[in-house]
């Protein structure tokens, strides 16, 4: 946002003298050629490549052929693909909708003063920086049945134990527990750096007014944080149709394909069963739902700009 | 009357942020004492909380297998491998990118950011069994840049697009080349930008799993891959595995503590995130 307003500034400045301006801006071309020639080899390469492999029948140490839109066609029929896609979908609502609670809760939290506010912050970003492998192995161990510690503190509270990721019921909304602790701080922090940047008088408006705390939340702080908790949907949408260490560490798709994702079964197809072609199609059905959700959130907030 | 309910608004208040840093205490305490504590302790139920006496033999195990400190050298050769190829290409990128207002190139590196990990690996892990690479720790650190590089950029377009070019004007204008001025006058002011840049590609390359996961051989596992591995392939205890998590995770953590507030200007300012 304030980016292209900054370009538009200097854009109406410099108009007398666009050529010369350019021309200016292009002698900076060589500080980005290193890094081009990384993204594209890494980066640009691999996107191409993939559309070329995906309409191959192609297998690791086996012939390969053309084999034009046959993969996608196979995909579309594929039922468990189809189950994969939904579960994804599935998982991603959940996991979009407990971190952003949370997280814009947490934000108020936080930015409200209170003794120990810094180690209280520190203590909840952790879960973010940790290494999702490491932790996901601790939280496999928390979710034995029988000698795991939640069961426990179920049990303790009263409450019937549950068979956390060892039963198709309960490993989705189990893994999204582990998503959730990985990634609320996330949304804590972008919400957080809102909640700085919003201006006071309003509140004191409201004040005068005679609003209470939640009125003042609902019509002024919700609306002005709007910018920053979409940006924060988007990722977290992102990264949660993403996911992948901790359900593959945890479940790896089990028991059955109860928690398999497109993720997982894409890294199933590509390096148990060596299918590269299919799984390349995999990856650009993938990318084009990804992109749509993305645009899809990117739409709902500029009609939200404009009422 | 009116004191009381402050009184209660405050504990409630106190209470609420406790809820919300429990589920982090719980589960890093519980690493912990699970580190400490000998099988016998580990396997109880009801369980045992507080390790008595705490042991250390998990760690020493750990340290046993002769070939954990191959895994740990492995990480440190991919992170900082990955993080110093990412800061050499991207720093000067981020201000070419910043001074040219290059959006399309910006753009590049978010869909870069939106791209899922494996959908990199298939084409990646074809090229370097082309180039006879597999079993090297090649492999690895060139797809950690997949993470670092976009990281780097983003981070330091943000940061040069805040800096005043009024010093690099002046520098131009008494004869300097736009080399010289990045040189001598806008890197030294980007330090701080450099920091954050460093340390958070440094910590998203270490935690990264699914890159080496596919690309390591026996010999070239980074550690995350290594405790992984120890999980699945072979029945070992519960002690000795935590302690491996703990060592694990251990470094990005401290990082963390020390480093908090770069941490968090780098993360509020792009959301950025590695994988």
């Amino acid at each position: 946002m304030s980016a292209s307003a900054g370009t538009g500034v200097a854009g109406g400045v410099a108009t007398p003298a666009r050529p010369l301006r350019r021309n200016y801006a292009r002698r900076y071309a060589g500080f980005i050629v290193p890094a081009a020639v990384v993204v594209v080899a890494v980066i640009v390469f691999p996107w191409v490549f993939t559309l070329y492999m995906s309409v191959h029948d192609w297998k690791i140490g086996g012939a390969r052929s053309y084999v034009g839109l046959e993969n996608y066609i196979t995909l579309f029929s594929d039922e468990r693909f189809g189950w994969a896609v939904l579960r994804t979908l599935w998982f991603t609502l959940l996991a979009v909708v407990a971190p952003m609670v949370l997280g814009v809760l947490a934000a108020v939290c936080f930015h409200r003063k209170f003794p120990l506010r810094g180690v209280a912050r520190t203590i909840f970003i952790l879960p973010m920086m940790a290494t999702p492998v490491a932790v996901a192995l601790v939280w496999t161990m928390m979710f034995h049945p029988q000698l795991g510690v939640l069961n426990w503190i179920l049990t303790s509270l009263g409450l019937p134990p549950s068979a956390w990721v060892y039963d198709a019921s309960t490993v989705i909304p189990t893994l999204v527990l582990v998503e959730t602790w990985h990634w609320t701080p996330l949304v804590m922090l972008i919400v957080l750096g809102g909640l700085a940047s919003l201006p006071t008088d309003p509140y004191e408006a409201a004040k005068i007014d005679g609003a209470n705390g939640w009125q003042a939340f609902r019509h002024i702080t919700l609306p002005l944080l709007m910018p920053f908790i979409v940006v924060s949907l988007i990722i977290r949408t992102i990264d949660a149709l993403k996911a992948f260490d901790t359900i593959f560490v945890i479940t790896q798709g089990g028991p059955g394909t109860a928690s398999e994702t497109i993720n997982i079964l894409l890294y199933l197809q590509a390096f148990a069963f060596y299918q590269m072609g299919y799984a390349s199609a995999i990856v650009v059905v993938f990318f084009a739902i990804i992109i749509l959700l993305a645009l899809a959130l990117l739409w709902t907030r500029s009609r939200a700009r404009i009422a | 009357m009116r004191k009381f309910k402050r009184i209660a608004s405050q504990a409630g208040f106190g209470f609420a942020v406790l809820m919300l840093i429990s589920p982090a205490i719980l589960v890093f305490l519980w690493m912990i004492s699970l580190s400490l504590k000998n099988e016998v302790d580990n396997m109880a139920f009801p369980p045992v909380f507080v390790p008595d006496p705490p042991t250390l033999a998990n760690f020493a195990e750990v340290f046993a297998r002769n070939d954990f400190l191959t895994y740990t050298l492995n990480s440190i050769i991919t992170s900082f491998g990955a993080t110093a190829l990412a800061i050499a290409v991207g720093v000067p990128a981020g201000y070419g990118i910043a001074k040219m207002r290059a959006t399309r190139a910006a753009v590049l590196i978010l869909i870069a950011r939106i791209t899922p990990g494996l959908s990199y690996l298939i084409p990646l892990f074809l090229l370097f069994q082309w180039l006879g690479l597999t079993g090297t720790l090649t492999p690895i650190v060139v797809t950690h840049l997949v993470i670092t590089v976009p990281i780097v950029v983003w981070v330091m377009i943000g940061f040069f697009e805040g800096l005043p070019g009024e010093l690099e004007e002046a520098a131009l204008v008494d004869g300097a080349t736009i080399w010289q001025a990045f040189r001598h006058v806008a890197l030294p002011l980007s330090r701080p930008g450099i920091t954050v840049a460093t340390i958070l590609s440094f910590i998203f390359s270490w935690n990264n799993f699914i890159f080496a996961v596919v690309l390591a051989g026996r010999e070239t596992r980074t550690l995350p891959v290594a405790v992984y591995n120890v999980l699945t392939f072979e029945q070992v205890s519960w002690g000795p595995l935590a302690a491996a998590a703990l060592l694990v995770t251990a470094p990005v953590l401290l990082l963390t503590l020390i480093a908090q507030k770069e941490i968090v200007t780098g993360l509020t300012a792009g959301g950025v995130k590695g994988g």
